[in-house]
């Protein structure tokens, strides 16, 4: 679809996270938004309804989120960067299809603007409680990518990311945030449409006659046709060959395709994980956090620093993968980690199995209200010298 | 057979993967005319099968997509009119058909088949109504006839039936007609119109499942099957959908709604364009 | 009785009734027996011969009943029969 450029923002706004992610999603040339209104993550589909159709791009409100993330995968075979918005429940119901993603490789961004559960829990508070279900919900085993904000800008800057890594590994890709940072009000810097990092999916260089769509490169990544371009490929949820035909007994072609969906991520997961690193070089103690609970934990190692304890943060920008080699690398050094997380205990799971002997200290935190720094410095001045 | 009839190849065979034929179909079953009133259709009118996507459900005819040699998907079970819906706005060039079943398109995916119908996507729906699950073994759906046996209904069913050309009509589809698999020239120009025609279209084949229904309902054979078609069926264009009767003495076909309406995709590049022009 | 009046119509020596050759596509056939049943013409019946899928493909009867009207073509499940019009530039 054809882009006016004239309709891209650029330069600096104050916006909320929800409207940063619509805007980074256009800046990145996403043209096709299929979502379910859902607190609160109903800002991102009104500004897409609203800036869509001005960079000739589609916008459809569908019955529910079944349909919005089937509409998203029908889009992105069409060829089109697709992407859908919700929270948990909708995120629940979308559950079957993000695995259909998985199987036939198909790129899409699903946007979670996580707030508290289970079951309806509580639309309008924070929460972090489904950094679990991103990684697990489907059936079956895989890999998917999910890059979590701590910032509106981050709101902008990890949507086009998303978006960048869900083309160049064909898999569905997660930002979850949460009510605080989709609600929340900051300025954004916008750069020029030039400046802006654009990865699109590898296509096919092989004649139709030979293309396989789930035949991979190198990098275990399959070249992309799409819907109208020739190659008149089939793909299926069903266990499949590298040409997309049904093998549903075979246990050599399930044991090839399953390890190789998720091997192009593990394989691939240095190029892909993020973390941020706050006075870690002589830390003695950690914490380890992101999104909402990443904030008020740069504040508290600040205020640690200035009593005196060496305290440090390592911020995971990216959550799944899970960023083992760079936890572990900080846990061999510290004395401990603290993981602060808007749940009842998640992302800490795996924090403990990658710290393996260090102590880890987990602050839980449920409703209303994300962590104080204070509740996390109480938390550090045990490591007071 | 001579030297130059093993050489000739069936007049439709550059519709069809052939690599994965022959397809899993039992002996008998409606689905392969399906695919081959849907093969002539697409002969008939010539249409340039690189710019046809077919997608399907989960079920026997879930298969459907993976026969036909075109750009193709098999989503997952009740999802591909809301796929096709994707498909057909972010490529609105392409021929989108949904190929699908009774129970996959108007039982777990029936929210998005009326949804559709209203918006108008200018998709094409065709069901193969078999009035049981047969891929699963033969359990009641949401077209089983009141008193069939069925695996899940061992005392007889007990459920009213949907008549889908009502569905179909009600929700505003602008093209709806009912066909048993025994009125193949019928059908066949049926989905041919379809294929013609701005907007969500719905063709309804009643479609014999001789292993998994028939034979648990007096109706042993895929022959004895189409000759109840064709010994019931009463065509009644353009009548009233709502008395659309499928019973044992009397199944109602024809065309029921060949209307004129704007078709989503229509109203979208007209807004687009009007907001281009401001 | 009526009287029967019979005619030759005029242009009969221009006009030739298009000739008929049914294939076969033996060993794609499921022996559903459509082809045989639905025929008006009763072109074909149910052969002994099995094929590599165990079923009984039909054979051909009389091939110079066959009208070309093409259900056989249309209602086989398996594309395993089909019709054309015989060549007959070289006589048939």
């Amino acid at each position: 679809m054809e882009t006016k450029n004239k309709a891209m923002l650029s330069g600096q706004h104050f916006m909320n996270g929800d409207v940063a992610c619509a805007e980074g999603a256009i800046a990145v040339g996403c043209r096709f938004f299929a979502g379910y209104p859902i607190t609160p993550a109903t800002e991102i589909a009104e500004r897409m309804a609203r800036r869509l159709p001005q960079v000739s791009g589609v916008y459809i409100q569908m019955e529910d989120e079944l349909a919005s993330i089937a509409a998203v995968l029908g889009a992105s075979n069409a060829g089109t960067k697709a992407m859908t918005a919700t929270s948990g429940p909708g995120f629940s119901l979308m559950m079957e299809n993000i695995g259909l993603a998985v199987m036939t490789e198909t790129p899409c961004v699903i946007v979670d603007i996580m707030r508290g559960g289970p079951s309806t829990g509580q639309p309008t508070m924070p929460g972090q409680q489904d950094v679990m279900q991103a990684r697990w919900g489907s059936h079956g085993d895989y890999e998917i990518i999910a890059l979590t904000p701590s910032s509106v800008q981050e709101m902008f800057d990890l949507t086009i990311e998303a978006f960048n890594l869900s083309e160049t590994y064909r898999v569905p890709t997660f930002l979850l945030a949460d009510e605080i940072i989709g609600h929340m009000w900051e300025r954004v810097n916008i750069p020029s449409a030039k400046s802006i990092k654009v990865v699109n999916r590898k296509k096919p260089v092989t004649p139709p006659s030979e293309y396989g769509p789930f035949k991979p490169d190198e990098d275990l990544v399959p070249p992309m046709a799409c819907f109208g371009e020739g190659y008149r490929f089939h793909a299926t949820g069903l266990t499949h060959d590298e040409y997309g035909r049904p093998k549903t007994d075979s246990a050599e072609v399930q044991q090839d395709l399953v390890q190789r969906l998720c091997e192009k991520i593990r394989r691939n997961s240095d190029k892909i994980v993020k973390v941020d690193r706050v006075l870690l070089e002589d830390a003695e103690v950690a914490v380890v956090a992101y999104g909402i609970a990443s904030r008020a934990a740069l504040s508290a190692v600040r205020k640690a620093r200035a009593q005196g304890i060496k305290a440090g943060l390592l911020r995971l920008v990216t959550v799944w993968p899970f960023p083992d080699k760079q936890v572990e690398e900080v846990a061999q050094k510290v004395k401990a980690l603290v993981v602060p997380e808007m749940n009842y205990g998640q992302i800490v799971r795996e924090v403990r199995r990658v710290a393996k002997e260090t102590p880890v200290i987990f602050l839980s935190k449920l409703g209303e209200e994300p962590h104080k720094p204070l509740e996390i410095l109480d938390a550090l001045g045990e490591f007071r010298k | 057979m001579t030297k130059k009839q093993l050489e000739m190849k069936h007049p439709y065979e550059r519709f069809l993967r052939k690599e994965r034929m022959p397809h899993i179909w039992c002996e008998g079953c409606g689905n392969g005319i399906i695919l081959n009133c849907f093969a002539r259709a697409l002969d008939e009118l010539d249409i340039d099968l690189n710019n046809v996507v077919v997608v399907s459900g989960i079920g026997c005819i879930g298969r459907i997509s993976g026969y036909v040699n075109a750009d193709s998907f098999h989503t997952t079970h009740g999802r591909p009119i809301a796929f096709a819906t994707g498909a057909k706005l972010a490529k609105p060039e392409l021929k989108v058909v949904v190929i699908s079943g009774d129970g996959d398109l108007f039982a777990i995916g029936g929210n998005h088949f009326i949804h559709a119908a209203r918006r108008n996507v200018d998709i094409k729906v065709i069901c193969a109504n078999n009035f049981v699950y047969g891929m699963t073994g033969g359990q009641y759906g949401p077209t089983t006839p009141l008193e069939a046996w069925t695996t899940t209904t061992p005392y007889g069913n007990i459920e009213q039936a949907f008549n889908l050309v009502h569905l179909a009509a009600a929700s505003g589809a602008v093209y709806v007609a009912r066909w048993t698999a025994l009125h193949v020239r019928r059908l066949t120009e049926s989905i041919k119109k379809a294929l013609q025609k701005e907007g969500f279209s719905f063709v309804e084949v009643i479609s014999q499942c001789p292993e998994i229904y028939g034979r648990h309902n007096k109706m042993k054979t895929a022959i004895s099957m189409m000759k109840w078609f064709k010994e019931a069926s009463e065509v009644r264009n353009f009548s009233d959908p709502a008395k659309a009767d499928i019973s044992p003495s009397r199944i109602i076909v024809g065309e029921f709604v060949d209307v004129e309406k704007p078709s989503y995709g229509r109203l979208l590049r007209e807004m687009k364009a009007k907001l281009q022009t401001e | 009785m009526p009287v029967r009046i019979w005619r030759k119509p005029l242009d009969a020596e221009k006009i030739k009734v298009k000739k008929a050759e049914v294939h076969i596509l033996k060993n794609q056939c499921k022996g559903c027996g459509f082809c045989i049943e639905f025929c008006p013409k009763q072109v074909l019946e149910t052969s002994d011969e099995l094929n590599i899928k165990g079923s009984h493909p039909p054979k051909i009867v009389d091939e110079t009943k066959c009208a070309l009207c093409g259900f056989c073509t249309a209602v086989c499940p398996d594309f395993a029969i089909f019709t054309i019009e015989k060549d007959c530039k070289e006589g048939c």
